[in-house]
């Protein structure tokens, strides 16, 4: 074409340094999170024989110079529950920052068209089965409930929200909120019911990862880092979701599929993380808000450093649930939540966004 | 002539709500060929955004045929259409915290490059398209910091940056003033000449629209009033009818002819020789 000039190159979008520094600083924090928590607790355990025992488990070398129990804490206790909380925090920060921007709401979370209602529904009808003993891949029947309630309620809401013309969004929301609202009914009537097994039932809803293991931490694994990077490889799709869904199609994004896409990888990310962790709040709302505020709207920087933040951040969170006496980590993430999300809601209504 | 860029047959179009159909658009036909420039006119709800939406493959027609480049639009996916048709919307809420320059790189996204960067291409489309929409300046600003004007510009940029062979755009003058306005047309004329591209332009001001462009098409209640040149298209009882105000005939120092609305305490005997 004659409009054609020689290749003049001009920056946008995040710089590759910029996104170094964001992403390092990311892991960096993870690490020191990660740290923090393998170390704390009851039992005194050096920073040394920390890393020595780690570092023995991944590769078998170096001879065993610490108390057998103290491996056991280590490896068997505190970092399945460390890696536990990674794993949820990375997919409910993911997760919400996907329903940010598909739903142009800045109060969507990852819980807001239903996964939890439907998980909770699942845990604490397995919860309260007179089966204790049922499990598969070393997953106790209230996992496997809570993640199949998970997704199967998104499904139906979705389902139910579809029309001819597509599947509009306030539609979404409303039938996410209808059916979770039908489901937590649910939930109210068998916590009513529960008896003696209530404090199990009220501890699974404000979220724990008390019961973390290797083997419920490698059921969600793989599930959130697959999701993690289909979101990831899908940015320009969401980016152009954020100028609406018409300009968006214009753009050659085919709108209906792209929601399909993106609702179902992030339900499975939602609903994987609160099969093993419970329904813990506010780390999908807040985070994607804190790491926007940080890097920019741009998908591309924003997912991966929402990953890395919501990893870190639930960790921390974990570590003072366990230090204020064993709290559910629900109950944490919501007296920090709260007021940052008020101090943001301020700060905007100041003005200057 | 080469096959048309795009052809409307017969074209209908409409909303199915509870009670039934409502017609925006009946029995369109439309042909525009490779680098023809055209003014759409037609009074609210006329059906020009249909007839842009059915042209950009958006909107389903509910009855005739679509043709794109002489294959029916029905048979491209959203991401072909819009490597070839660019739409530029009446207004768009920018999402805050990007600069322009990351809002018109969004222009590539049908493009579909390296997974995580932009290669040469799009960054040569981009630089171009912000050169050529007269918004290189604005490279570097935050999208919330833009006047009317250069947002305006930022949209065109937009939709240059999908490197269109055929070009909607949805009143880009409306939000502008009148030197705004036309420094925006002339651009548009400038595109034209330099890229070839097809350019269809909703504009509501009829002396702009009269003195820019080439062809004039007219939507009246959903069908075509009237298509042409615009001393042909734009007689006094087409627009009466399509606005349905009463309009005269006014001729400029160059010989043009122009029309301008009938409002009573406005006509001056000197300019105007009424028509009806």
């Amino acid at each position: 074409m004659s409009a054609t000039t020689a290749v003049r190159p001009i920056a946008f979008g995040p710089s590759l340094g910029r996104s170094a520094l964001v992403l390092g600083a990311g892991v960096a924090f993870v690490a020191v999170a990660a740290g923090a928590a393998v170390m704390s607790g009851t039992s005194d355990i050096g920073i040394g024989d920390v890393i020595a025992i780690v570092l023995h488990r991944l590769t078998g070398i170096g001879p065993v110079t610490w108390p057998a129990s103290a491996e056991t804490i280590v490896w068997e206790l505190r970092l399945p529950r460390v890696v536990a909380g990674m794993v949820v925090g990375a997919g409910l920060a993911c997760a919400g920052t996907v329903f940010q921007a598909l739903l142009r709401n800045p109060m969507a979370d990852p819980y807001i068209i239903g996964p939890a209602a439907g998980a909770s529904l699942g845990a604490v009808t397995a919860l309260l089965l007179p089966v204790a003993t049922v499990g598969w891949l070393g997953l106790g029947l209230v996992q496997l409930l809570a993640f199949a309630g998970g997704l199967l309620t998104v499904f139906v809401v979705f389902a139910i929200a579809r029309g001819q013309a597509g599947t509009p969004v306030v539609t979404l929301l409303l039938s996410g909120y209808a059916v979770s609202s039908l489901l937590s009914a649910g939930v109210a009537l068998l916590i009513f019911n529960s008896g003696q097994r209530i404090a199990a039932v009220i501890g699974w809803l404000l979220g724990s990862l008390g019961g973390a293991s290797w083997a419920r931490v490698g059921f969600a694994v793989p599930l959130i880092v697959i999701s993690f990077s289909l979101l990831l490889v899908r940015w320009r799709g969401l980016n152009a979701l954020l100028l609406g869904e018409v300009q968006a199609a214009h753009l050659g994004v085919d709108v209906e599929r792209e929601k399909r896409i993106l609702t179902g990888l992030a339900a499975l990310a939602t609903s994987a993380g609160v099969a093993i962790s419970g329904t813990i709040g506010f780390v999908g709302l807040v985070v994607p808000h804190l790491v926007r505020l940080a890097v920019g709207p741009d998908h591309r920087l924003l997912l991966p450093a929402s990953l890395l933040y919501g990893a870190g951040l639930l960790v921390l969170a974990d570590l003072g649930a366990r230090l204020a006496g064993g709290i559910p980590v629900g109950i944490v993430t919501a007296l920090i939540g709260a007021p940052f999300l008020l101090w943001l809601l301020r700060r905007s209504v100041r003005g200057g966004r | 002539m080469s096959e048309p860029v795009v052809r409307l047959d017969g074209v209908a179009a409409g909303y199915r709500s509870g009670r039934g159909e409502r017609r925006v658009l009946e029995r369109v036909d439309l042909e525009l060929g490779r680098g023809e420039m055209a003014a759409l006119l037609g009074a609210n709800g006329s059906g020009k955004t249909t007839l842009l939406g059915i042209m950009a493959g958006t909107i389903r027609p509910t009855a005739g045929t679509v043709e794109l480049f002489g294959r029916p639009a029905g048979t491209w996916s959203r991401a072909e259409i819009a490597r070839s048709v660019a739409v530029s919307p009446q207004s768009l809420e920018l999402p805050a915290g990007f600069r322009v320059s990351e809002i018109v790189a969004m222009g590539r996204t049908p493009h579909r490059g390296r997974w995580f960067g932009w290669e040469a291409d799009d960054q040569r489309a981009v630089a171009d398209a912000l050169r050529d929409a007269d918004a290189e300046s604005l490279a570097d600003r935050p999208v919330t910091e833009l006047s009317g004007g250069e947002r305006q510009r930022v949209l065109v940029a937009l939709a240059l940056a999908q490197e269109p062979r055929l070009l909607l755009m949805d009143e880009p003058t409306t939000h502008l003033d009148v030197a705004h306005a036309a420094a925006l047309l002339a651009s548009i004329s400038r595109l034209q000449r330099l890229r070839g591209v097809t350019v269809v332009v909703v504009v509501h001001d009829l002396v702009l629209a009269a003195m820019w462009a080439p062809r004039v098409i007219v939507l009246d209640a959903g069908r075509i009033a009237a298509d042409g040149p615009p001393e042909a298209a734009l007689r006094p009882d087409v627009v009466r009818r399509a606005y349905g105000v009463a309009v005269e005939t006014a001729v400029t120092g160059a010989g043009r002819r122009i029309l301008v609305p009938h409002l009573p305490a406005a006509v001056r005997e000197d300019v105007a020789r009424p028509v009806d």
